[in-house]
């Protein structure tokens, strides 16, 4: 393991260097079941209770591709733009691994289903930035190896090993670039970004839930730098399973600062994999060229070539839905608000929220003020997802439209949130239970008013002598007395009719 | 006693419906036959016997309660140990799968029980199927029922030496050079390979997996093609089974002629290694073929001599990485585990002592012939070979309807005779390879004894794809007018055991 400890600043490096990046997106599908055979793909289950002769590699079985992963690619290929292959092959790529079955992976070698495509990706300012696609292929997930014992959490040193083969045999994608020139200091925004909108569009394409942190999305970043003005790439480093938006970041940022320290330094950087660690935002040297492995590819004997015909991919293409950067462009525009507004949203994962608030009948503003307010306050105390929170959409709707009704006030809304995000049922339900209308029985209301007025007479005196800002103090005093019940501008207009002064 | 074990499976099979026979008399005589004679042969590598009861009970009980039973139902059968059954040991003939028990069965496998067929046991062969000989089983040798310090052929060897031996009417072989063919040829009995995917795959542990191709064992013609058509038809377990009907070969063997048929005769396959007594016996076939209102065509297929070159590049290509697998971490053998070794030099260990030479050997050359470099100048060029062998195979079609061959350039040779000599045994597959590079069909058939050794010497008739029915047309006609020209079938001069 090589250590860095001299970095280069990130200003610095970039004053010199020119960083060329490729991302590898791997991307768990999500078909019923597996690429090759009938097993489920289903997540949480017990150890190796998902396997058949087929994903346990047992002699004589063989696989058979799922239909659905092929649709499914095609469908992640045409909506990354991609040419759709008119006749592809799997191949094997042969390697050891415990945790696979066959120790050889089904996969595509030169012939992958799509190819030559691009994505556009939006960075934080709202400009688009073309990321061109190399190809996507499709291949089986393999198993999963837990090393016990050791200090690395790897094989090496581990006492024993345990190996689940549920995950064996799911269907991947694998998306990779072209190199990526030409964003220079924002590559790192640029990776992220890409890494976003491919998370965006696979969920939107409804292929998969891309949840990273379950690793049903993982990425591999090449980097490599090379001097300002010149056209040549450098040799590049390859960080492996780089698992949030987050660490895509920080790993281009840190090897574009490794590099240029290497570089600088009169030193020649090693074409190698590294591990990214999330603890210190650093990569180290996993295994170099040197060892790398000879995958002899040869094309899948066990499987007939794939030739989806035109027509079928022609429907595929007609049915796809609208895509993500399209829709965020379409919804700025028709919700009137800034790309900066929609950065926020984006950022926390509220734009299909908030959308389908809208169409449940809320306004914008009230939309976007519950779930980028309260709700997103909430997920950030639950340490939840906003889509996790025990609450709709629709049910946003509804106690938004008891607020425009005025049944509710903004206070009264919270507690009503509160209740449905405690389980103790929809907005209507919990307002009947708690008893949380907002008091507009007009007799009360007078008493209580009067009740206040009688009670602070400075305050009164001050409103009466014109200092009418002072009238916030007796709505304080009213809502008070009414535990929030009441609906505050009619109890401020009451107050000021009772003292005899006009607003303003 | 002696008289059913004599029996065809047709013959059998009649019987049984009639009710002049019991399934479990049926079995029972082959399982005495077995305990009489392997001992000698050791065509078995495990007899299950229990399984073979209860399957021909269950034939009898269904035919007391009155239910038809299929054209095999009741007639014993030897299953190569390449395909798996369920809770049945399943060896593939290796140290590797020394005690592993399958759970579950082959689609051959289930076929043939759904047939009602009564399977005896598992025959042995050469280790992964990879031999011409048997002498590569991790479990001894197997003895050519007419000779036996001669080898029956190989891989597999167990199969047609049972029904050499008289031990099954049936058996089942898998063909991925010439392994159901050259074994049928040395001992005297029917092998077929029909067309690659018309027989599933799905649990036959794979050697080569674009070459592999499970087919039927017989002693008679007819037999072999009641067997091809309960073994036959799409799998959608084999993404490589063809989805066609299957090609009448029952009624193909029922209609045995060759009247009118134009049969080639190919340049190539004959010449420097082939026994004199072998193509002497061959050429006396082509003159029957001639005689019984057949055309001959002499035939040029220049790649036909590439053959045995690509052959040894393509199957230890994919052998290296089938084999893969066998890595002692999940099922078979494990060696060396001794709790301090890490993963790879358990594997490593399991390997050693797992795999035999000739194992090794392929699974080394497959490993360099696709490794990146030498990908091209190998494996690369060994597929462009193949692609020109299926273009001779297709020209040659234009102008006849099937192809006539010795199956083998010799006969049986003794036990260790080759064992150091890969060379000379890859040549016993030099003419049944083509077929297979092609996914062409072919059969083998005896056609008499070579004058100079007495032993046996088979005739390979080789159709176009899907076109397996050719196979049994001629192979009858042929088998009939050599049956009568001798006065008996061919094994009837096989010494008694």
């Amino acid at each position: 393991m090589t250590t860095t400890t001299d970095l280069v600043s990130y200003e610095e490096a970039l004053a010199s260097y020119d960083p060329v990046m490729g991302l590898e997106v791997h991307v768990e599908l999500g078909t019923k079941t597996k690429m090759f055979c009938g097993c489920s793909t289903a997540l949480g289950a017990e150890p190796n209770t998902q396997t058949c002769p087929v994903c346990l590699g047992l002699p004589g079985a063989l696989p058979v591709v799922n239909a659905t992963g092929v649709e499914y690619a095609i469908r992640i290929g045409l909506a990354l733009n991609c040419e759709i292959a008119e006749w592809c092959r799997f191949a094997r790529k042969n390697y050891f691994y415990p945790d696979m079955p066959k120790n050889f992976q089904t996969s595509q070698y030169d012939e992958p289903i799509a190819y030559n495509g691009y994505l556009d990706v939006q960075l934080e300012d709202g400009e688009i930035f073309r990321v061109e696609i190399e190809r996507a292929h499709m291949e089986e997930d393999t198993g999963k190896s837990t090393h016990i014992g050791g200090a690395t959490g790897r094989i090496h040193g581990a006492a024993y090993s345990l190996l689940d083969y549920n995950r064996a045999g799911i269907p991947l994608i694998e998306i990779v670039t072209k190199p990526i020139t030409g964003a220079g200091d924002r590559a790192p925004e640029v990776a992220k970004a890409y890494v976003r909108e491919l998370r965006e569009l696979i969920r939107a394409l409804g292929v998969s839930e891309a949840r990273m942190e379950m690793g049903q999305m993982r990425c591999d970043v090449n980097l490599s730098l090379r001097p300002k003005g010149t056209d040549a790439f450098g040799t590049r480093s390859e960080t492996k399973n780089v698992n949030s938006l987050r660490s895509v970041e920080r790993a281009v940022r840190y090897e574009i600062q490794r590099h240029a320290a290497v570089l600088s330094s009169g030193g020649t950087v090693v074409q190698e994999t590294r591990h990214f660690h999330e603890d210190t935002g650093t990569t180290t040297s996993g295994r170099t060229k040197e060892e790398a492995e000879d995958y002899r590819y040869f094309p899948e004997p066990d499987l007939v070539p794939v030739a989806p015909p035109r027509e079928w991919v022609e429907e595929i293409r007609a049915a796809l839905p609208e895509l993500p950067l399209a829709r965020r462009t379409r919804l700025l525009a028709e919700w009137g608000i800034s790309t900066t507004d929609m950065q926020a949203i984006l950022n926390a994962g509220a734009l299909d929220l908030i959308a389908a608030t809208i169409e449940a009948g809320a306004d914008v503003a009230s939309a976007r003020k519950w779930w980028m307010g309260e709700l997103a306050r909430a997920a950030n105390e639950s340490g939840k997802a906003l889509d996790e929170l025990p609450i709709t959409p629709a049910q946003v709707a509804r106690i938004t439209e008891l607020v425009a009704k005025g049944d509710l006030n903004d206070k009264l809304a919270r507690q009503v949130i509160e209740g449905v995000l405690a389980g103790e049922g929809g907005p209507d339900e919990v307002v009947e239970k708690r008893g949380l209308k907002v008091v507009s029985d007009e007799g009360a209301l007078n008493a209580a008013v009067d009740e206040a007025i009688a009670g602070n007479q400075a305050i009164v005196d001050k409103i009466r002598g014109g200092k009418v800002a002072a009238v916030g103090a007796l709505v304080g005093a009213v809502m008070k007395a009414t535990r929030g019940q009441a609906d505050a501008a009619r109890v401020k207009e009451l107050l000021l009719e009772k003292l005899g002064v006009g607003e303003g | 006693m002696t008289d059913i074990i004599r029996l065809t499976a047709a013959e059998i099979a009649e019987k049984i419906a009639s009710g002049e026979l019991t399934a479990v008399e049926v079995t029972e005589a082959h399982l005495a036959r077995i305990d009489a004679v392997d001992e000698k042969v050791h065509a078995f590598l495990h007899v299950d016997r229990e399984g073979a009861l209860a399957q021909a009970r269950a034939v009898d009980d269904k035919r007391e309660r009155g239910e038809k039973l299929g054209p095999l139902a009741g007639v014993p059968l030897a299953l190569k140990d390449i395909f798996t059954t369920e809770g049945v040991p399943t060896t593939v003939g290796s140290r590797m799968l020394e005690g592993w028990i399958p759970p579950y069965d082959a689609t051959l496998t289930k076929r043939l029980k759904a047939a009602g067929v009564v399977i005896l046991g598992k025959t042995n062969m050469d280790e992964f199927a990879m031999g011409s000989s048997t002498e590569n089983s991790a479990y001894g040798p197997t003895g050519n029922p007419w000779d036996l310090t001669r080898v029956p052929g190989g891989s597999g060897g167990g199969s047609s030496a049972a029904l050499a031996s008289f031990q099954a009417p049936l058996a089942i072989g898998t063909d991925t050079g010439g392994s159901i063919r050259q074994p049928a040829a040395v001992t005297g009995t029917v092998g077929v390979k029909p067309t690659y995917g018309a027989v599933s795959r799905y649990g036959m542990v794979a050697f080569s997996s674009s070459l592999d191709q499970g087919g039927p064992c017989a002693r008679t013609v007819l037999d072999a093609a009641l067997l091809h058509e309960v073994i036959a038809g799409h799998d959608p377990m084999d993404s490589t089974s063809i989805d066609e009907p299957v090609p009448p070969v029952v009624e193909a063997a029922r209609n045995g002629s060759v009247a009118g048929m134009r049969i080639g005769v190919v340049k190539q396959f004959r010449g420097e290694g082939y026994q004199a007594g072998v193509l002497q016996r061959f050429d006396e076939a082509v003159e029957l073929i001639k005689e019984l209102g057949a055309e001959i065509v002499e035939l040029d297929c220049p790649s036909f001599d590439l053959a045995l070159s690509a052959y040894y590049l393509i199957a230890p290509s994919e052998c290296s990485s089938n084999l893969a697998r066998f890595d002692g971490l999940r099922y078979g053998l494990r060696s060396g585990d001794n709790g301090s070794r890490s993963a790879e030099e358990v594997t490593s260990l399991t390997r050693e002592e797992g795999f035999g030479p000739e194992v090794k050997r392929r699974i080394m050359l497959g490993t360099y012939a696709l490794s990146s470099g030498y990908y091209d100048a190998y494996y690369g060029s060994a597929q462009k070979v193949r692609t020109l062998i299926k273009r001779d195979f297709d020209k040659a079609f234009e102008q006849v309807d099937v192809i006539v061959s010795p199956t083998t350039p010799t006969t049986a040779f003794p036990i260790g005779e080759r064992a150091d000599d890969p060379m000379a045994m890859y040549l016993a597959d030099l003419c049944t390879i083509p077929a297979n590079l092609a996914g062409n069909a072919a059969m083998s058939l005896p056609c008499g004894l070579a004058p100079e050794d007495n032993l046996p010497v088979g005739l390979q008739i080789i159709a176009p794809v899907m076109k397996d029915d050719r196979l049994y047309k001629a192979g009858a006609a042929v088998e009939a007018a050599f049956v009568q020209k001798w006065g008996h079938p061919l094994l009837e001069e096989a010494p008694s055991l």
